[in-house]
């Protein structure tokens, strides 16, 4: 196949504890690391072995948000990508709609691949890639932990809350990776310095054509109600009295 | 008035219980008529479960042979065939419905509300997000139909003792072919499923190897309990992925939990936090998953675990 897209959204880094601000009006970004979502940089990964395997010519990077996205997009670009696609906005985005944009990318670079992480660590909504592969009318395999490309299909296996689910899929697709797919590499000093060379392309929504599909608000944003330390036993008989005490065994 | 339609889960054979947690969250909403369509290769027996789940109104029954499997995209036509004279569409936030809905949604031109917890208005819902450590206010457009997941730890199942209608549905869409089910692999298991279970004890990193898991699966058979583990314990390949709790695993609410050898970070913590009683057993007394505890105990799980295992066999 010749090229394989898949999406970088910048968010808040795994390893911050997010904030609440006090008024509300959502969580605390000043000042915090960003990075790819984790997910996303397995998709990428994944896109890069397979372009490794010699089943695909070309990894684009696709993320849609403000300019400061152009970070995530040079470190795609340094773990490997060969051009990247920044949809500059800075209006909130919606999963209906960054499938809209990349439904309308898919047109312009004539994908047949479409890799994507299986949720975003910020919204947590786990909906873009299915969306996608709706709009554009054709399979998905969400969740997935193992991939094989052979020639116009693909096979994958699926993480489901019983096991482990193989379907077999037509391309073009939509593929959305869950967390063992693969380990992603990690970037290399002069891999940055070579990923400084390579193209971004700048697009907005109004260059796709793309209008923004009906909203759902948030309204207020709130701590999470949180549970208080109990009570510390000094052995397993202490342990015992206490889980007889709450009658659970 | 609210006509919710909810879309059953099922393996085939036999109704998922998170479908009457589907059903709980959508009586919340006032005088909502609740319907519950079962899409499946032979539906008759799973019908007949449905409609015993108190507070629904009809079953619908899709019998179609490419049902056989739960694939998305054969499922999804059916179920916007479906959705003309409802104000709503439920599904689980499970494996099933997390694939499923936001391909719904996108057929029917509209955003998807992912993970419901709680319902505050026919259009306003609240949800989590940042693995938890937020909770979001959100509200739908009062003028278009609202497709949503719920958040299944947060609903106790609907009672049953209902006879609701089942009543067949005819659809007339075109399937594609393009994607096809191969096979699905299940750890084969006595042990309660994960899900549904009452007690869940759960291991982490700790446990060192696959084969001292064996001292996780000893106490919960003592205990009659579901089988769960953190991410690290997973990634090292101690125990498969379907046993993952967390924000990125299963979200389970158990009436008691014991995690062993687990720190607690909080990606693993927004899975259990409304589990009824949380038990940490972990050696090193600074670990976060005492925070969160309403038991905890300090020491090495491998002395602790075989002599609680004998205390309560």
């Amino acid at each position: 196949m010749e090229k394989i897209l898949v999406g970088l959204k910048r968010v808040v880094d795994y390893n911050v504890r997010v904030q609440v601000k006090s008024d509300g009006s959502g969580v605390e970004t000043d000042g915090v690391k960003m990075s790819i979502n984790p997910f996303d940089e397995i998709a990428l990964e994944e896109a890069l072995r397979i372009r490794e395997r010699g089943e695909a010519s070309e990894v684009v990077v696709i993320s849609i948000g403000s300019s400061d996205a152009q970070q995530q997009l040079r470190t795609g670009l340094a773990m490997g990508a060969d051009r990247a696609i920044l949809v500059e906005t800075d209006d909130a985005m919606d999963a209906l709609t960054v499938a809209r944009i990349f439904r309308a990318i898919i047109d312009r670079e004539n994908a047949e691949l479409v890799i994507l992480g299986k949720q975003a660590i910020d919204d947590d909504n786990s909906q873009t890639g299915q969306m996608l592969a709706a709009i554009w009318e054709r399979p998905q395999a969400s969740f997935a932990s193992e991939l094989t490309i052979d020639g116009d299909t693909a096979r994958v296996t699926r993480e489901v809350d019983s096991g482990l689910e193989t379907i077999e899929i037509d391309l073009p697709a939509v593929i959305t990776v869950d967390l063992r797919l693969n380990e992603p590499r990690y970037v290399k000093l002069p891999d940055i310095m070579k990923a400084k060379k390579k193209p971004l392309d700048q697009l907005s929504m109004a260059d796709l054509g793309i209008e923004k599909a009906p909203q759902i608000t948030e309204t207020l944003f709130e701590p999470p109600a949180g549970r208080t330390r109990g009570i510390m036993v000094e052995d397993v008989a202490g342990l015992v009295v206490a889980l007889k005490d709450k009658g659970l065994v | 008035m609210a006509k919710v339609l909810v879309v059953a889960e099922h393996n085939g054979t036999a109704l998922n219980p998170s479908t009457a947690k589907c059903v709980a969250c959508a009586a919340q909403i006032d005088g909502a008529e609740v319907d519950i369509v079962v899409l499946a290769a032979s539906p008759s027996a799973i019908a007949a479960e449905a409609a015993q789940i108190s507070g629904v109104e009809r079953v619908l029954t899709v019998e179609r042979e490419e049902n056989s499997a739960a694939i998305a995209a054969i499922l999804a036509p059916q179920i916007v065939a479906l959705a003309s004279g409802y104000s709503h569409i439920f599904g689980p936030s499970t494996a099933f419905g997390k694939d499923l809905m936001p391909r719904v949604a996108a057929l029917l031109g509209v955003n998807q509300i992912s993970d419901i917890m709680t319902v505050e208005g026919s259009h306003r819902f609240k949800r989590p997000v940042y693995a938890g450590n937020a909770i979001v206010s959100v509200e739908a457009p009062a003028d278009s139909i609202v497709v949503a997941t719920v958040r299944t730890a947060s609903y106790q199942a609907a009672d049953g003792g209902n006879s609701a209608a089942v009543e067949t549905t005819d659809i007339e869409v075109d399937l594609p072919t393009h994607t096809r089910f191969v096979e699905l692999q299940t750890g084969q298991s006595d042990r309660p499923d994960l899900q549904v279970a009452a007690k869940v004890v759960s291991g982490g990193r700790a446990l060192g190897s696959e084969e001292n898991f064996e001292l996780i699966y000893k106490l919960a058979d003592t205990l009659g309990a579901a089988i769960g583990s953190s991410r690290a314990a997973v990634d090292a390949g101690y125990v498969p992925p379907e046993t993952q709790v967390g924000q990125t695993g299963q979200i389970i609410a158990p009436d008691l939990y014991i995690a062993i050898g687990i720190s607690g970070a909080i990606q693993h913590i927004t899975g259990i936090k409304d589990a009824g009683t949380i038990v940490a057993i972990n050696k090193d007394e600074e670990a976060p998953i005492f925070e969160v505890s309403d038991i905890g105990l300090v020491g090495d799980l491998f002395n602790i675990v075989p002599e609680l295992t004998d205390a309560l066999g």
